[in-house]
């Protein structure tokens, strides 16, 4: 890190830079084909313009990745955040539907909590097939994304559920200081999950569980109780997410919330440059990779393109990104880089935490 | 292993090893006599033998493809395109015919498809060693893609050779089956033999088993895994045309989420994930479970269908705490 000689393939090296070479040409791109996308104002005091509508779009997005990050990193994959999305979301608006006064802050409040305590018994089954159990994660959340579906649709009776609380639509729409609240909502928990991991040594043990988990379990490490935290804490905010949704559009749909949903969330961690092998994490990194999936989507939305033929480029720009970082890849035309990235990438990871607090 | 069965008694060895292997599969079929008998016991109409018939009938093309996947899946890897290979499938095949060519060479361009994305997908994860999950979805993303991007609403079939594969019924006795089923019964027997017989059926089963080894003995393991990817796409392909068989037409949202039910269909088979132990015949089993629990949520009216999914999930959920229970004892008998 000392002056530009080494710093410059040290950016380029850089597991980010490719993600966000990409994301910095989507937006250059949205900003030539429609100039007033870069524009950013404020209307009765919030902030209004597209960029931060792509934001607030991906919050729900970095909310749930930032769950699938942490299962990632303890080498598990959880595929069901699609149908926890999916019964957190029918539980609170059912719950909210049933009431007289659906404006009453209490009543949402308690539909909230059942559909978190709910989220996180499913987080609890999750967790213990995979660590209790000893199931293959890809297997053991296929069951719960199987039958989370169709039990969200049992909570909605097959129905979708509109509801009209102004509390509640809070979460998916509502403005807090000029920024809207789902923003700030994913905001604060990325801060609390980075301070959590990157501030204690949680981090480190859930990187070591997933670098080694009977390695890890010799050294001391409950490494079956981090397994079982990390589904715990990923339903938590596939919970969140959930209510984000559902809030967006007043209605729960136990059917197409939250739909594919765990796809995107582990396409942003890939793209963030979290090894699917487990072992570490870069919570900067998927961050990145939700904002860029969601500013890929809405781009192609604006470009007045048919949303699934955005499936074709979203397809491109992933298997361009994974390529590009994949080390095979790149070893094929750049040796010295494969021996270069690994050392840089702690001290980038460190430098962005000390940005971010 | 080896020196452990032989310090011990060969006549324990010999009865537990046959049904170790073969356990999953016999619970399956179990399984499926057991909700056949709770058919055939509620309902009157059950026991009628075009109840099974049709099971193959609505099933045929879930079953060519689980197939397919059973081979991936045998290899340790997976495979998540499957689904939207089959919608790309029936896509080209409806959008090409609309546009007047002959249909033997729409057949011919159809069936090309699919084990080509296969081939590219295998050969992207072999030699940049990127996760089968990650390119396999990145393919999914892909075919859906070029469907919509084919047709964004369905495209009707009219042509006379489609219709007429359609619309053929193959009469015994009371009871008919379409053209799809046989071909659905070729493709499964052609695999099968495939697994079991041949050199590349061995190889799929080493690598599965541990691909290190395998790459020691010398096997070709790069080829062997490019070759599983190409054949699941083949699969799929062929999935594809017994779907627009069956609807005749091409819809860019068809088989949404078919990639789960093959994958559900493989493993309450008996196929273990891991890799490396499972049959063909196993993947038979799971999809006529699967066709047998659709069939008889209809016969009874008052459930709905998310019961499907749950039921699912549930069948799921126990044969791989079985898998799990066998894994364990496998285990302490090694360990030994």
């Amino acid at each position: 890190m000392s002056g530009w000689r080494t710093r410059l393939p040290a950016v380029t090296g850089h597991r980010l830079f490719w993600p966000v070479v990409v994301l910095v040409l989507l937006v250059a791109a949205n900003a030539i084909y429609r100039p007033s996308f870069l524009t950013v104002e404020i209307k009765n005091g919030h902030l209004y313009g597209s960029l931060v509508d792509i934001v607030r779009l991906s919050a729900p997005l970095i909310l749930v990745a930032l769950g699938m990050t942490l299962v990632i990193a303890t080498g598990g994959i959880d595929l069901s955040v699609g149908s926890v999305v999916a019964v957190s979301g029918a539980v609170a608006c059912l719950h909210i539907s049933r009431q007289p006064d659906q404006n009453s802050l209490g009543g949402v409040l308690v539909a909230l909590a059942m559909a978190f305590g709910v989220s996180l018994l499913l987080g609890l089954w999750n967790g213990t097939l995979v660590a209790v159990i000893g199931i293959q994660p890809i297997i053991a959340t296929l069951i719960l994304m199987v039958a989370g579906r169709g039990l969200a649709q049992l909570i909605t009776s097959g129905q979708i559920i509109t509801i009209n609380s102004d509390p509640y639509r809070m979460i998916g729409v509502g403005h807090v200081l000029t920024l809207p609240f789902a923003i700030v909502l994913a905001l604060a928990v990325t801060l609390l999950v980075a301070v959590l991991t990157r501030r204690t040594a949680l981090g480190m043990i859930v990187e070591a569980v997933g670098g080694n988990a009977e390695a890890s379990r010799l050294a001391g490490i409950r490494a079956r109780r981090i397994t079982l935290l990390a589904y715990v804490v990923s339903a938590a905010c596939a919970a969140v997410a959930g209510f984000m949704m559902t809030a967006n559009v007043s209605s729960a749909d136990g059917n197409a919330a939250g739909l594919w949903v765990e796809l995107d969330a582990i396409l942003a961690v890939v793209i963030g440059g979290t090894s699917l092998a487990g072992g570490r994490f870069y919570l900067g990194g998927t961050i990145v990779g939700a904002l860029l999936i969601q500013t890929l989507t809405t781009s192609v939305y604006a470009m007045n393109i048919d949303p699934q033929t955005a499936l074709l480029f979203k397809a491109m720009v992933v298997i361009a990104v994974c390529l590009v970082q994949a080390p095979a890849f790149r070893a094929k035309f750049r040796r010295r880089r494969a021996t270069t990235g690994g050392p840089t990438a702690p001290t980038g990871e460190q430098r962005k935490e000390q940005v971010a607090a | 292993m080896s020196t452990s069965q032989l310090v011990e008694r060969p006549d324990r060895t010999t009865r537990w090893r046959l049904p170790r292997r073969q356990l999953p599969v016999l619970v399956s079929l179990a399984l499926l006599l057991v909700m056949y008998g709770i058919g055939v016991s509620q309902y009157q109409a059950f026991s009628n033998i075009q109840v099974v018939f049709n099971v193959f009938i609505d099933n045929g093309f879930l079953l060519v493809v689980a197939v397919g996947m059973t081979f991936v899946i045998l290899t340790g890897g997976i495979d998540l395109s499957v689904g939207s290979v089959v919608a790309m499938t029936a896509m080209v095949s409806a959008a090409l015919l609309r546009d007047g060519l002959p249909p033997a060479l729409v057949l011919l361009i159809a069936l090309l498809i699919g084990p080509t994305l296969g081939f590219v997908m295998g050969c992207v994860i072999h030699f940049f060693e990127i996760q089968p999950f990650i390119v396999t979805l990145a393919g999914m993303f892909f075919a859906r893609g070029l469907c919509t991007w084919i047709s964004s609403s369905s495209i009707p079939i009219t042509d006379g050779f489609w219709t007429s594969a359609a619309q053929e019924r193959i009469r015994i006795g009371e009871n008919f089956l379409t053209v799809g089923v046989l071909i659905t019964v070729a493709v499964v027997a052609v695999a099968a033999y495939t697994l079991a017989y041949t050199r590349l059926g061995r190889n799929v089963y080493a690598i599965g088993g541990n691909p290190q080894s395998a790459l020691l003995m010398g096997l070709p393991v790069g080829r062997t895994r490019i070759a599983v990817y190409t054949i699941s796409g083949l699969c799929s392909a062929i999935g594809g045309i017994l779907l627009s068989f069956y609807t005749l037409s091409g819809a860019p949202l068809i088989a949404v989420g078919m990639e789960l039910d093959a994958i559900a269909a493989v493993v309450i088979g008996g196929t273990l994930l891991t890799g490396g132990a499972g049959y063909v015949l196993g993947t038979v089993l799971g999809v006529l479970v699967l066709g047998v629990i659709q069939t008889l949520i209809t016969f009874d009216g008052t459930l709905n269908s998310w019961w499907t999914k749950i039921v699912i999930g549930g069948l799921l959920f126990a044969f791989i705490v079985l898998q799990r229970l066998l894994g364990f004892r496998k285990k302490s008998l090694s360990t030994r």
